[in-house]
């Protein structure tokens, strides 16, 4: 039974998301939305990689590094998107729709209800990353044969890193119980922490080597890692462009994603219930701040 | 007992009111500052992280050393994109969601000084974002800036305020009516101006026309004329700066007035349709 309350709360939380998410626009003109943003955003280093190659008098020179940010970029999306989204059901539920406090009298669980919310954010991003992919090897020529790419590993390592940054998600949304809806800066700053310090668009060791140990236990890290071993291979270039991560074997990379993910969770909860805890605690359920 | 008759209330001028209101609307978001004063961590260490990753790029392409100097000046005006888009043009939908713009249409006041008012209020928090990131940016990256021209660079600063400013305002008038479209056209128009406006690279490199086209949002020319200020002896300049400012305070004058025109058409609308009051659609 409780179960089946569970599985329910899912399940309309999942769909309330995906009409807010879409349901402003026609289905068109939602495609066309969805495709240019993370599109554009892959584009600022696809110039930047180009310009600076012809700048240089040469062209491109680099396969390797434009396949590993390329990739890694793409993948960021789910980062990015997923981490905002989660975050912002807070403020969006509390502040604009005022409906937080309803959600908190229903039966329903309010840790399975943000779960299903974000559930959209993920479909949506997920057009994104597939239409860059695409985009990537036919438009720019990256060299991502399919049968080259190891799916089992990919759909595993994607589940794993979702699963991650769900995690992660939730723990900001539990932050942003006390936070003011002008605080928006702070889930594009933890995104900017994964994005410096995670490899996604430059190898780690391009970083100072006092940072090596901090990259070294996010696992996004070895999310994207075994991502790119999943497109590209493990011998590829791309796979092994970051000399730090070079080292690992796949089952190492997937062991050091799993187990920093459960940690990931556990901890994810605890912020989670501390800051709904406090949220209830000084009264700030229904808090507006429309400065 | 007295009473007071419409007699006795001198109402105040037309400016002493309009300023009031650019005070009145600055006030509550300088009190929100002060309330929540976790913003000062979220705006100026955590942006500095996604920047410093376009600067690692360009260190791990092995770029030229003004290269990341032009990352550092475009991030720092990312600060003023994001506040023209968040807390300006898409204030007046989240206004009307709150219940407030009906109050803003019934006061005897532009909707313009509403709308400075929340350009003033904002500015401080948006300057103190800005600055952190180009010194944070100087300490860390080792950027040097050499200025070629002190008031070239503040005439150029200023006028892209203006006029990012006025477009914001001109934007306003449409998110006035919207629903949550206004919500995804400010997130649509975030990576996508980056990349048209030049914000990591120089927009010169786009060639003539798309840089041309380009230049109607007001950053890319303020961006390219900044760099070309604060770079000395570094040719990727698109056009001349004292031209790149002579646009400026056309598209300053320009959006400005148009701004006016646009507000009050669409309140118009807006009151004939039935929309200002329109909440959660």
């Amino acid at each position: 039974m409780a179960m089946r309350n569970l599985w329910r709360t899912f399940k309309n939380s999942a769909w309330l998301g995906w009409q807010m998410e879409s349901n402003w626009a026609d289905p068109y003109l939602f495609a066309i939305y969805s495709i240019v943003k993370p599109i554009a955003g892959t584009l600022i280093l696809v110039f930047m990689y180009i310009f600076l190659s012809y700048a240089g008098g040469g062209g491109p020179t680099n396969p390797s590094l434009f396949g590993y940010m390329y990739l890694g970029n793409a993948l960021f999306m789910y980062v990015a998107q997923v981490l905002f989204g989660v975050t912002w059901v807070i403020h969006d539920d509390r502040e604009h729709y005022q409906t937080l406090k309803y959600i908190y009298i229903s039966p329903a669980n309010f840790y399975v209800y943000i779960l299903g919310r974000s559930v959209s954010k993920i479909a949506v991003t997920t057009i994104g990353v597939i239409v860059t992919i695409i985009f990537g090897v036919t438009a720019l020529g990256i060299q991502m044969p399919l049968s080259n790419i190891s799916w089992p590993l990919m759909l595993l390592g994607m589940s794993i890193g979702l699963a991650c940054i769900i995690a992660f998600g939730l723990a900001l949304a539990g932050v942003s119980f006390l936070t003011a809806r002008h605080a928006g800066g702070m889930n594009e700053g933890i995104a900017g922490i994964f994005y410096l310090f995670c490899g996604a668009i430059f190898p780690i060791t391009v970083l100072p080597s006092w940072s090596w140990p901090l990259a070294s236990v996010l696992p996004i890290t070895y999310w994207l890692y075994v991502m790119r071993v999943a497109f590209f291979g493990l011998g590829s270039g791309v796979a092994s462009y970051d000399a730090m991560l070079a080292g690992y074997d796949i089952m190492q990379g997937l062991l050091i994603l799993t187990v920093s993910t459960l940690i990931f969770i556990a901890l994810s909860f605890v912020i989670f219930r501390f800051g709904d805890y406090m949220a209830r605690k000084k009264g700030l359920i229904d808090m507006t701040t429309g400065y | 007992m007295t009473t007071i008759t419409s007699l006795d209330y001198k109402r105040p001028s037309w400016i002493r009111m309009n300023v009031q209101a650019v005070f009145g609307r600055s006030l509550p978001r300088v009190i929100g500052a002060y309330r929540e004063p976790s913003w000062i961590f979220f705006e100026t260490v955590l942006p500095i992280l996604g920047i410093a990753a376009y600067v690692y790029i360009y260190k791990a392409m092995g770029a030229p050393d003004y290269y990341m100097g032009y990352v550092i000046i475009g991030g720092a005006m990312t600060a003023y994109w994001l506040n023209v888009l968040w807390s300006m043009a898409a204030q007046f939908y989240w206004e009307k969601e709150m219940g407030n713009l009906e109050l803003y249409m019934m006061a005897p006041i532009s909707r313009m000084s509403i709308l400075g008012g929340m350009a003033l209020g904002g500015m401080f928090a948006t300057t103190v974002r800005a600055v952190s990131t180009i010194i944070i940016g100087l300490v860390i990256f080792n950027v040097t800036f050499v200025i070629v021209d002190h008031i070239l660079l503040v005439l150029v600063f200023a006028f892209t305020i203006f006029a990012l400013y006025g477009m914001g305002m001109m934007f306003a008038s449409l998110y006035m009516l919207w629903g949550r479209e206004a919500w995804h056209t400010s997130n649509l128009l975030t990576e996508p101006i980056y990349l048209v406006s030049g914000f990591y690279f120089p927009v010169k490199y786009f060639g003539f026309f798309m840089a041309a086209a380009a230049s109607f949002i007001p950053i890319t020319l303020g961006l390219d004329g900044m760099r070309q200020t604060l770079f000395a002896n570094v040719n990727t300049g698109f056009l001349p700066v004292w031209m790149e400012l002579v646009v400026l305070i056309v598209l300053s004058l320009v959006f400005i007035v148009l701004a006016k025109y646009m507000l009050a058409y669409m309140e118009k609308l807006g009151k004939r349709e039935g929309r200002l009051t329109m909440r959660w659609q």
